[in-house]
């Protein structure tokens, strides 16, 4: 499968004289995660089919500085961002997509204080547009009629108010789409934000992810969408420990859409 | 001797309102103890968030049975003003229902409309009483609400319901009296014609002997005067501050998107030096007197105003707390009780500055460790619905973020798996121990 992703760098971009659409922004959890990794191939199957002239980054892509941040480093988080922005703004980056919504909110909201201004858009965002204007079409084959519930993101709806875009896929499958009691402004966190991923929990009766894993449930899903890989890991996580991974899949908006297209 | 009364009337009137001032200009030095911070910027934008979230109290109906029954008491509590104001002018200068005259109908109008407001912030009273005290909602029994806050907020509904009572005892006697003949107020009706006393007053007072009547008319009247001096003289003291505060705080709060938090700007300066080739490392500072900025905030000073408002605004409803990822799953962190520990601080510290002629004498506390402990900022998820739920625009995110910073940039006291995370960021560009050749290793695998 691999041979058919086609993922140019910008270097090799530029190397050619070509300037790309949008550049993807992989994120960590995208390019060294297991589980996000495919996230990242089935958005590109989708980039690929629909023709966009994109590019990622690669090895001169490095951390965002959003954990750096939350965590209350500053300083690591904008010598992160400088040096990030030295290399995006060096190839006149205009446009970028992104899967996470953590490098989405940083980027577009904390970069261009620090001299890094940018159209950024979340991949949920770029898909629907690339249906709107007809350059990707898709049918709902084999998730007409099944019960998918959205987790919204805290770093995408709360954080930036973008609720509509990834319920809009989901409906676009001609899916049935279940809300879950807290959903959209009021959506319970899954757990890993404010660098909570990257480490055990404070003392507590209960773990997030696994209250989220509950609301998740409460739906009686088939599937439960994420737009985020480290939501995704908390929310799988949940669906383990409950031990519904027999009946109960974790996935990506990204993934929906090309599992759609067989892609 | 007839002037005793207007005397006695207009000594409470300055004293209580004096008392006032003098408190409200302590907040307003406490405030301005925090570090500054621009909020005047797109003020048509800062007025439409007052006019709709203060004013309009549009966050409150996400929770549609408790905002009605807000609104209703805050509806009275603005048009009774008006009613205050009638009290003010009789009270000086020895009139009695001094608007009637001049308003004609409309005051029996308003006088009327007065009173079915006070009848159904009564009852919204009453639904706030038991909820807090008969249904126990958890939210208002958490730990950070034992002993003062619960009795402060007790306190308060039930001054509400003696005001009110003295509304109609002062409206439902002189109705009886007027229908005697012997009201203060001289006319040519049998009754004032009151919606709710003309059926009230005589249910309740009528056959009553006319001094009793006099006396209850200005117990009712006194009381009513004396209940607005105490409660404005006790909003200083109590979690009630949000019926003015919550209009600048509403005006001043954050317009950025949620997910934005602020980058410092000292830090800034830094590392622009820090990657700058040209800059010479041995050049002298620009101002070598300037005081090394701290990172962060250990203590309120250097919180920023706005933070500082915030405290003084909340009333303690906890909203945050209960829409609290971390506190719902048992977890310490509370973000009511990051506010109120902030407000407490900043109170001791202005005491301390009113002990010590104005100015702060280090009394070996700070808001962090002595208020608010590094398990409970470390619980917290970023996920900002304390500050989507928040009535009124508070952000206790804000504060929990500048205190981690604190904590990272000055003191090293991360927590040990995020130390690994930030060495791994800064060595390998991510979170975990992978090489930042290997970043685009998935476009080969299969």
């Amino acid at each position: 499968m691999s041979e058919n992703l086609v993922v140019p760098t910008m270097a090799e971009m530029m190397a050619q004289g070509q300037t790309p659409e949008v550049l993807f922004w992989v994120g960590c959890s995208g390019s060294f995660d297991d589980r996000a990794k495919k996230i990242t191939k089935a958005f590109v199957k989708i980039l690929n089919k629909a023709n966009v002239p994109f590019a990622v980054l690669g090895t001169e892509e490095s951390c965002t500085g959003d954990p750096a941040k939350r965590a209350g480093n500053e300083f690591l988080f904008q010598m992160q961002a400088m040096m990030n922005i030295e290399v995006m703004n060096a190839y006149e980056v205009k446009k970028i997509v992104t899967a996470c919504p953590h490098c989405f909110n940083t980027i577009k909201n904390e970069y261009p204080e620090l001299g890094g201004k940018y159209e950024v858009v979340h991949h949920t965002e770029f898909l629907k547009s690339l249906l709107d204007s007809g350059r990707l079409t898709i049918e709902g084959g084999q998730f007409k009629g099944k019960r998918i519930t959205f987790h919204d993101p805290c770093y995408l709806g709360r954080a930036n108010n973008i609720y509509e875009a990834p319920r809009d896929l989901i409906t676009k499958l001609d899916a049935e789409l279940v809300e879950m009691k807290r959903s959209r402004a009021n959506g319970l966190c899954c757990g890993a934000g404010g660098a909570q991923m990257f480490k055990e929990p404070e003392k507590g009766d209960k773990d997030i992810n696994i209250e989220r894993t509950e609301d998740a449930l409460e739906t009686k899903p088939e599937i439960i969408a994420a737009g985020c890989p480290f939501c995704n890991t908390m929310l799988t996580d949940g669906i383990k420990n409950k031990e519904k991974e027999a009946s109960v899949q974790v996935m990506d908006i990204a993934e929906l859409i090309a599992n759609a297209q067989d892609l | 001797m007839s002037f005793l009364p207007n005397i006695i009337f207009a000594i409470v009137l300055i004293v209580g309102v004096g008392f006032f001032a003098k408190n409200v200009k302590k907040i307003i030095r406490n405030i301005k103890l925090g570090q500054k911070v621009n909020r005047t910027d797109h003020s048509s934008a800062r007025w439409k968030n007052m006019a709709l979230i203060a004013f309009g109290q549009k966050k409150m109906f996400t929770r549609p049975i408790p905002a009605i029954l807000h609104f209703t008491l805050y509806a009275a509590f603005i048009i009774t003003q008006i009613e205050l104001l009638e009290i003010i002018v009789d009270g000086l200068f020895g009139t009695h229902r001094f608007f009637k005259d001049s308003l004609g109908g409309f005051y029996t109008f308003l006088i009327s409309f007065i009173e079915i407001l006070s009848l159904l912030a009564l009852i919204a009273t009453i639904a706030f009483l038991s909820r807090r005290n008969l249904l126990k909602l958890p939210r208002f029994n958490k730990v950070e609400m034992l002993g003062w806050p619960t009795k402060d907020a007790n306190l308060i509904l039930i001054m509400e319901v003696v005001l009110v009572a003295c509304i109609f005892t002062m409206n439902g006697t002189d109705e009886v009296l007027y229908s005697l003949g012997k009201s203060h107020y001289v006319g040519d009706s049998a009754s004032f014609n009151f919606t709710i006393t003309q059926h009230l007053g005589p249910a309740l007072f009528g056959g009553m002997s006319e001094s009793a009547l006099h006396v209850l008319e200005r117990v009712g009247w006194w009381g009513h005067f004396l209940m607005v001096i105490a409660f404005l003289n006790y909003l200083y003291f109590s979690k009630h501050l949000h019926i003015l505060l919550a209009f600048p705080n509403t005006y001043f709060a954050d317009l950025n998107a949620k997910g934005k938090f602020d980058n410092l700007e000292s830090v800034t300066n830094e590392v622009k030096l820090m990657m700058d080739p040209n800059a010479d490392p041995f050049a002298a500072p620009a101002n070598p007197d300037a005081v090394p900025a701290k990172f962060g905030a250990s203590d309120v000073q250097d919180l920023n105003w706005v933070q500082l408002l915030n405290a003084y605004t909340c009333t303690e409803c906890g909203r945050c707390t209960s829409s609290c990822p971390a506190n719902t799953t048992g977890k310490k962190l509370s973000p009511r009780k990051i506010m109120m520990d902030t407000r407490d601080r900043l109170e001791e510290v202005g005491k301390n500055m009113d002990a010590n002629n104005g100015v702060f004498v280090p009394d070996n506390k700070s808001l962090l460790n002595d208020y608010i402990t590094p398990e409970e900022l470390w619980a917290c998820t970023s996920c900002n619905a304390c500050v989507e739920e928040c009535p009124i625009n508070i952000s206790p995110l804000s504060i929990i973020m500048d205190m981690r910073r604190y904590l990272v940039m000055e003191q090293s006291a991360a927590p040990m798996e995020l130390n690994a995370v930030m060495t791994n960021i800064e060595n390998n560009g991510a979170p975990w121990q992978y090489n930042q050749q290997d970043r685009v290793n998935w476009r080969n695998e299969a």
